[in-house]
């Protein structure tokens, strides 16, 4: 009995291989939402308990407020968000032509406020980035992500392909190892989803706070005991790029609420 | 219904170690109530240096979180930190038959330290241990690893799992080379201390069925 068991597993190890780096098929792709219980759910589902909304509306109001030295609002070329913003970020990270590289919308909000507004850049999980950019990306609720499309974007894709494939930190383990091989199972319990980046920026119950998907990869990075990159450091866009790209025809739920 | 829904105090955690952790990826929100009993058992059960800065692991972000387990060595710098040379070791056919430290480990520290999320066992492995839910579903199950496999094959399972399978997820926790971008304060080092290896193979070989 005991001696088949260990056969049985030395034949699933057998099989590993085939299965490391799988990448998951469209019909097969599931968000976090999917994953979560009954009560987080009916949070992000429900706007007057999603605390996410707070945010959102926080950003409604800087969106129509006039900033920096050129006295102009986002509203003031954008106009009316609801149609201006509609599906605008389920196609970023974005390449932009100048930059020659993919930038997040977190980075094109700050490149509208330096060149356009004659602002600062706000800080990378600064109450008003994140108010924006959940404002912004609120607009594309229910709109199929589409990221990836544009073939100047190509090299950066195959990029993040590579950095989500590749093992790292002291515990040696690669995103593709739970997200792709693993999703549904356990990790201590708690279910590992595939790793969807639909719903951000999103509240997570854990942050008690709003936070981007760049927290949560430095969040799993830390958690293999790696070197988080920077924020906004190429290799973490190229990572968020490919994760919207693996994510295409999912809708997007910002703000999520996750546990 | 917003706002806070650990209960804990957010205040009462200390700033996470290297940046931010797996301690944010999840909480356990849907059952705290479980998981202060377990919590409570762990605070009372610190096996050895790293058992204790598990203390306040336990204590404080498990109530939130399992996973800041993962990321919370930084603060057990204690068995660790000075482990930077590693005791060479002689393998023979698919095992290491000869104790790391020259000594016999210890089967209930080796428990206590299975169980330890910092160690990360659990985290990926379940195991006859009726006192946690908490327990992963990603690798096999603990139960009768002393009837498949020898001392000298668990040792050799700890510290390179890989050598046995090199796809495997397992991670060698007794090896401070070859690996990519280690976080600062884990680099050089390897994830367990020859005693905590030892101690972990004298429990895994108690576990028969
Ligand atoms: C050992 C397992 C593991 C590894 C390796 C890992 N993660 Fe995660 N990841 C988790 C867990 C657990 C969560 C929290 C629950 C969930 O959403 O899956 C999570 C959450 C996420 C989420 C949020 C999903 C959502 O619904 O909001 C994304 C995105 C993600 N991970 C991407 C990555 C990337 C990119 C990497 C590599 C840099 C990575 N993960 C490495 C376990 C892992
Ligand atoms: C990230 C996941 C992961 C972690 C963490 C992990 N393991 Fe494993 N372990 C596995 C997998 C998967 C296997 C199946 C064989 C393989 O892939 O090497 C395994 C196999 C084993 C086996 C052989 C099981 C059998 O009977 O076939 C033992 C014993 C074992 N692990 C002990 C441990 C101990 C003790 C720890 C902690 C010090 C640990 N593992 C941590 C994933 C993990």
């Amino acid at each position: 009995m005991i001696f088949w068991r260990a056969i049985a597993a030395a034949t699933l190890l057998a099989a590993a291989p085939a299965l490391l780096a799988g990448e998951i098929p469209p019909d097969a792709r599931r968000s976090g939402y999917s994953f979560m219980g009954p009560d987080t759910r009916a949070m992000q589902d429900d706007d007057t308990s999603n605390p996410g909304m707070l945010f959102v509306l926080d950003g409604e109001t800087l969106w129509g407020k006039k900033t920096g030295s050129a006295e102009k609002a986002c509203a003031d070329c954008h106009g009316d968000a609801r149609s201006s913003m509609k599906g605008v970020a389920a196609r970023y990270p974005a390449f932009d032509k100048a930059l020659t590289r993919p930038v997040t919308l977190d980075q094109r909000i700050n490149l509208c406020r330096s060149n356009h507004q004659q602002a600062t850049p706000l800080p990378y999980e600064s109450r008003d980035l994140l108010a924006l950019s959940a404002f912004i990306a609120h607009q594309s609720r229910g709109v199929a992500i589409t990221t990836g499309d544009d073939p100047e974007l190509k090299p950066f894709v195959a990029q993040g392909r590579d950095l989500f494939t590749q093992r790292e930190g002291q515990l040696n383990l690669a995103c593709t190892n739970c997200h792709d091989d693993n999703y549904s199972k356990h990790l201590a319990g708690a279910p590992v989803t595939q790793g969807q980046p639909t719903g951000y920026p999103l509240y997570r119950l854990e942050w008690q706070t709003l936070g981007s998907l760049e927290r949560r990869l430095r969040s799993c990075m830390s958690g293999v005991r790696a070197q988080a990159y920077d924020y906004g450091a190429p290799e973490l866009v190229a990572l968020e790029l490919y994760l919207m790209s693996r994510a295409r025809g999912l809708q997007m739920e910002t703000p999520a609420v996750r546990p | 219904m917003i706002g806070p829904s650990c209960r804990h105090e957010r205040g009462a955690l200390p700033p996470p170690p290297a940046g931010e952790g797996w301690g944010e990826g999840v909480s356990t929100r849907e059952t705290p109530r479980v998981e202060r009993v377990l919590t409570r058992r762990f605070a009372a059960s610190p096996a050895s240096g790293r058992g204790k800065t598990g203390t306040w692991l336990d204590l404080t972000s498990h109530t939130c979180s399992i996973f800041a387990a993962l990321v919370t060595i930084t603060l057990a710098p204690a068995t660790v930190a000075s482990a930077e040379e590693l005791t060479s070791y002689k393998i023979v056919g698919d095992g290491i038959p000869a104790s790391l430290t020259g000594a016999p480990g210890d089967a209930a520290r080796g428990r206590a330290l299975v169980l330890a999320r910092t160690t990360t066992c659990i985290l990926c492995h379940s195991g006859p241990f009726t006192e946690t839910r908490f327990q992963g579903d990603l690798a096999p199950d603990l139960t009768g690893s002393g009837n498949r496999w020898s001392a000298s094959q668990l040792r050799l399972r700890l510290v390179d799992a890989a050598r046995f399978n090199p796809d495997t997820i397992m991670p060698s926790y007794y090896r401070n080379d070859h690996f990519v971008r280690v976080g600062r304060n884990f680099a050089g080092k390897p994830i367990l201390s020859a005693v905590e290896i030892e101690d972990i193979v004298a429990f895994l070989a108690t576990l028969r069925d």
